[in-house]
């Protein structure tokens, strides 16, 4: 993130972000994009495209692509526990908005958030890839991160395309 | 105030209508100048526009369609013909009125031009116009609530005294007995001769404001006189009376909707069918048989609802070729093409969304197939062809399909230049093999355009892979058949729905998949020498017919081991089948389609989604390309090293 926007930011109010953690991590999303929190569901498995939006889910009679941040972030993968959860998301993805739910370990809760502790990501000594975050901000005893998801879909809807032409090659 | 909103919003809605309704009448006139059928129809547009535009506060639109009426006047009355200038004129003129709906400040200043060149295409008509010496002789009656409206008659006799000396007699012969009299109504006609050289604009504008309801004859005082001496029992009615008749008698039957409504009735259709599902599962489950029966009720009322509703977003795709028509009419004259235009199948009806969709793709071929495929005049007679091009736009039914041609007489598609083509913008390979078909094909991939020079309709290389995508994102496809010199044909297969479809539901490695019901043509067990893989080779006999199946399990890397008595379930498109290798088949159920999110929006495979009685997840298998991944295994098969265009 660059100084401008870092300045950007820090003129703004303090914003109510959902924490939830996620391998490991703790990161925060703007509440303001969250539409539901549900209970694990049964997932449809869609063939060939790839791990990280691989399944449907049903929201109660729309179907909705379940993604897995984990994948975006290189993070391992674990198996689900009581705890895991299943966010919905409305998030914009070229200038469309997408309704996609995203898997967390565990949702801690809703909480203000002041956007001036935003730090950009160090440049050195973090294992995510940097254009995924948009900062990281202090909360609690710890650090969270705050991932940029309009860019992470938009990259997996490439992604999705460039399987499809993979496949239209058969 | 949002009141009024709304009633803007119809009135323009409403005018939309009646100008393409009238753009329809115009280019119908033109084809059959004398028929009074068609004449008539063409006033009652004009009318009905004048008046609820008059209605409306439209001052400027009220008056130019009244003028645009008066003009038109003498084809009714018989005193001018049909000519080509004056159906130019016309349609102008019936541009002009949708742009004073527009913009009524802007607009204006064109509409006295336009009006000036109306009656000079009206040959013989400016004689008629500007009256005879002798004077007129006109009888009215004004609408019975006029009085109560305001109106004033003596003042309207008085206006008609100003023009000319006039001569008036009261027609008393509506006028009841005195107990049935109600002093409000304005009962009275009159007749009036006015002795001197007016003009008929004149009179009539002086009616300007009562001419909805009432009745109105004007002749020349030596023009045959008729039965005005012997009194107007029943005079000859004019055509106000009978235009609000005539609307009223469309509008009885039908009633306007707001397509959002039609959209929300189809969610929740689609929601009772889900919840039908569940209900019938969950009656199975329990084997109660008083909860059988109802569930049974519930499914069949549930799949009337559905017929029922899916029906009511069914649209005759004639409402879009009427624009078309005029279309091609002003192609074929800046293009000087003489071109025969022919539409059939305007009946045929389809998916309100897939016709709005539509419109612009077929727009762009029809300019297509005038541009590119007709050849100028010359060359046509060099190729010793008729003048006249033909282009037949057709539509019509083909299983859960709508089959939609759009077919020309012209030069046809070179494949050798599109080739060449090809490979000069770097598509295809120098020497790469490609069928003549896929070849054809070729000019539906963006940046392509065989336009040697680029023309102001078509030919900017941005189109036809626009044609494509719309028909590909309706779940449609474009065939393309083309002889050289003697045409070329482009045929739009579509589904007839995109919203709920019978669906046969099979499970693969324990996930569930539905196949659109229409495009399964039957299931069969896979003979035991082919249950394990790589023993032979992939194709089925059906019934002496060689058949490319494909493993579905394979496709979709199922890792789940494999079970005994596999079976295919065999899929047709465009004539070609494929067999798909499934585990088990389900059974049928009815299917609610719901569109991938853009996140999948490439999954070829698979067409959409669909929620099961049990709440789970379906993918919806896509027909289409599974018969092109099975053709492709096909030939493949055949010529091992056939490269594949795309």
């Amino acid at each position: 993130m660059s100084i401008q926007a870092q300045n950007q930011s820090k003129t703004k109010a303090a914003i109510n972000v959902v924490t939830l953690r996620l391998g490991g991590e703790t990161m925060a999303l703007p509440a303001d994009c969250l539409r539901e929190i549900l209970e694990p569901v049964a997932v449809t498995r869609v063939p060939r495209a790839g791990a990280f939006v691989g399944g449907l889910i049903n929201v109660r009679g729309a179907v909705v692509p379940l993604a897995d941040l984990r994948v975006a972030f290189g993070m391992a993968l674990t198996e689900a526990t009581p705890d895991t959860r299943m966010l919905v998301l409305e998030v914009p993805v070229a200038g469309e908005t997408v309704v996609v739910a995203i898997l967390a370990d565990k949702v801690h809760d809703v909480t203000a958030f002041d956007p001036a502790t935003l730090e950009p990501i160090p440049a050195v000594g973090t294992r995510w890839p940097p254009e995924f975050v948009r900062g990281i901000g202090k909360w609690q005893d710890g650090f969270v991160i705050l991932p940029d998801l309009e860019r992470i879909f938009s990259q997996g809807a490439a992604q999705g395309a460039a399987t499809g032409l993979v496949e239209e090659g058969i | 105030m949002s009141d009024m909103d709304e009633v803007g919003g119809l009135f323009r809605q409403e005018a939309a209508e009646l100008i393409a309704s009238l753009e329809a009448g115009l280019l119908d006139l033109e084809r059959a100048p004398t028929d009074v059928a068609v004449i008539n129809a063409v006033f009652r547009d004009l009318h009905t526009i004048k008046g609820s535009g008059a209605m409306f506060g439209y001052a400027d639109l009220a008056h130019f369609v009244h003028e645009f009426e008066s003009v038109f006047d003498g084809l009714r009355k018989g005193n001018a013909s049909v000519g080509p200038d004056l159906i130019a004129v016309a349609l102008r003129a019936c541009d002009q009125i949708g742009q004073l709906i527009d913009a009524p400040q802007t607009a204006g200043g064109q509409s006295d031009v336009l009006l000036a060149a109306l009656r000079q295409a009206m040959d013989g008509d400016a004689a008629d116009s500007v009256s005879p010496d002798q004077g007129w002789r006109l009888r009215f009656r004004l609408g019975r609530g006029t009085l109560k409206l305001g109106g004033n008659p003596r003042l309207l006799l008085e206006e008609l005294g100003a023009l000319a000396p006039i001569e008036v007699r009261a027609l008393l012969d509506e006028v009841p007995s005195l107990d049935a009299l109600d002093p409000h109504d304005c009962l009275i006609g009159w007749e009036v001769v006015l002795s001197g050289p007016v003009s008929r604009e004149a009179i009539e504008d002086v009616f300007f404001f009562h001419r909805d309801d009432m009745l109105f004859e004007l002749e020349p005082l030596d023009g045959p006189s008729a039965d005005a001496a012997t009194g107007p029992a029943r005079p000859e009615q004019e055509k106000a009376p009978d235009a609000p008749q005539a609307a009223a008698a469309a509008g009885a039957d039908t009633m306007r909707v707001e397509t959002g409504r039609l959209d929300e009735l189809m969610d929740r259709v689609g929601e009772l069918v889900i919840a039908e599902a569940r209900l019938s599962a969950l009656a199975q489950r329990l084997h109660d048989p008083g909860l059988l029966a109802v569930a049974e009720d519930i499914q069949r009322l549930a799949s009337g609802m559905r017929d029922a509703t899916m029906s009511i977003r069914m649209v005759p795709i004639g409402s879009i070729m009427g624009r078309f028509r005029r279309l091609m009419r002003d192609l074929s004259q800046s293009l000087d093409k003489p071109l025969a235009f022919v539409t059939s199948g305007e009946d045929t009806e389809l998916d309100k969304t897939v016709i709005e969709l539509l419109a612009d793709p077929l727009v762009h071929i029809l300019r297509n197939s005038m541009d590119h495929g007709l050849e100028t005049l010359a060359e046509r007679r060099a190729a010793g062809k008729p003048d006249t091009g033909t282009i037949a736009l057709g539509a019509v039914y083909s299983g859960a399909e709508v089959l939609i041609t759009i077919r020309d007489d012209g030069r046809g598609l070179d494949a050798e230049k599109i080739r060449a083509h090809a490979v000069s913008k770097g598509l295809i390979a120098a020497d790469a093999q490609v069928p003549r078909a896929d070849l054809l094909k070729m000019i539906f991939a963006p940046g392509f355009s065989t336009a040697a020079a680029v023309t102001e309709l078509s030919g900017r290389g941005v189109g036809m892979d626009v044609v494509k995508r719309t028909v590909d994102a309706l779940r449609g496809q474009i065939e393309l058949e083309s002889e050289p010199g003697h045409g070329t044909t482009v045929t739009l297969r579509l589904p007839l729905t995109l919203a709920i479809i019978d669906g046969l539901l099979i499970e693969v490695g324990g996930e569930n998949y539905a196949f659109p019901l229409a495009a399964v043509e039957e299931c069969v067990e896979l003979p035991p020498e082919f249950e394990e893989e790589g023993k032979s080779s992939s194709f089925l006999n059906i019934r002496g017919a060689l058949v490319p199946f494909l493993r579905l399990r394979n496709l979709f890397d199922v890792a789940a081991p494999l079970t005994d008595f596999q079976k295919v379930v065999i899929v047709s498109s465009s004539g070609e089948r494929v067999g798909l290798v499934v585990d088990r088949i389900v059974g049928n159920n009815q299917t609610v389609i719901k569109q991938l999110s853009r996140l999948h929006a490439q999954m070829l495979c698979f067409s959409g989604a669909t929620i099961l009685g049990d709440g789970s997840v379906a993918l919806i298998l896509d027909v289409p390309q599974l018969v092109a991944m099975g053709r492709a295994q096909e030939e493949r098969a055949r010529n091992p090293r056939l490269e594949r265009a795309a």
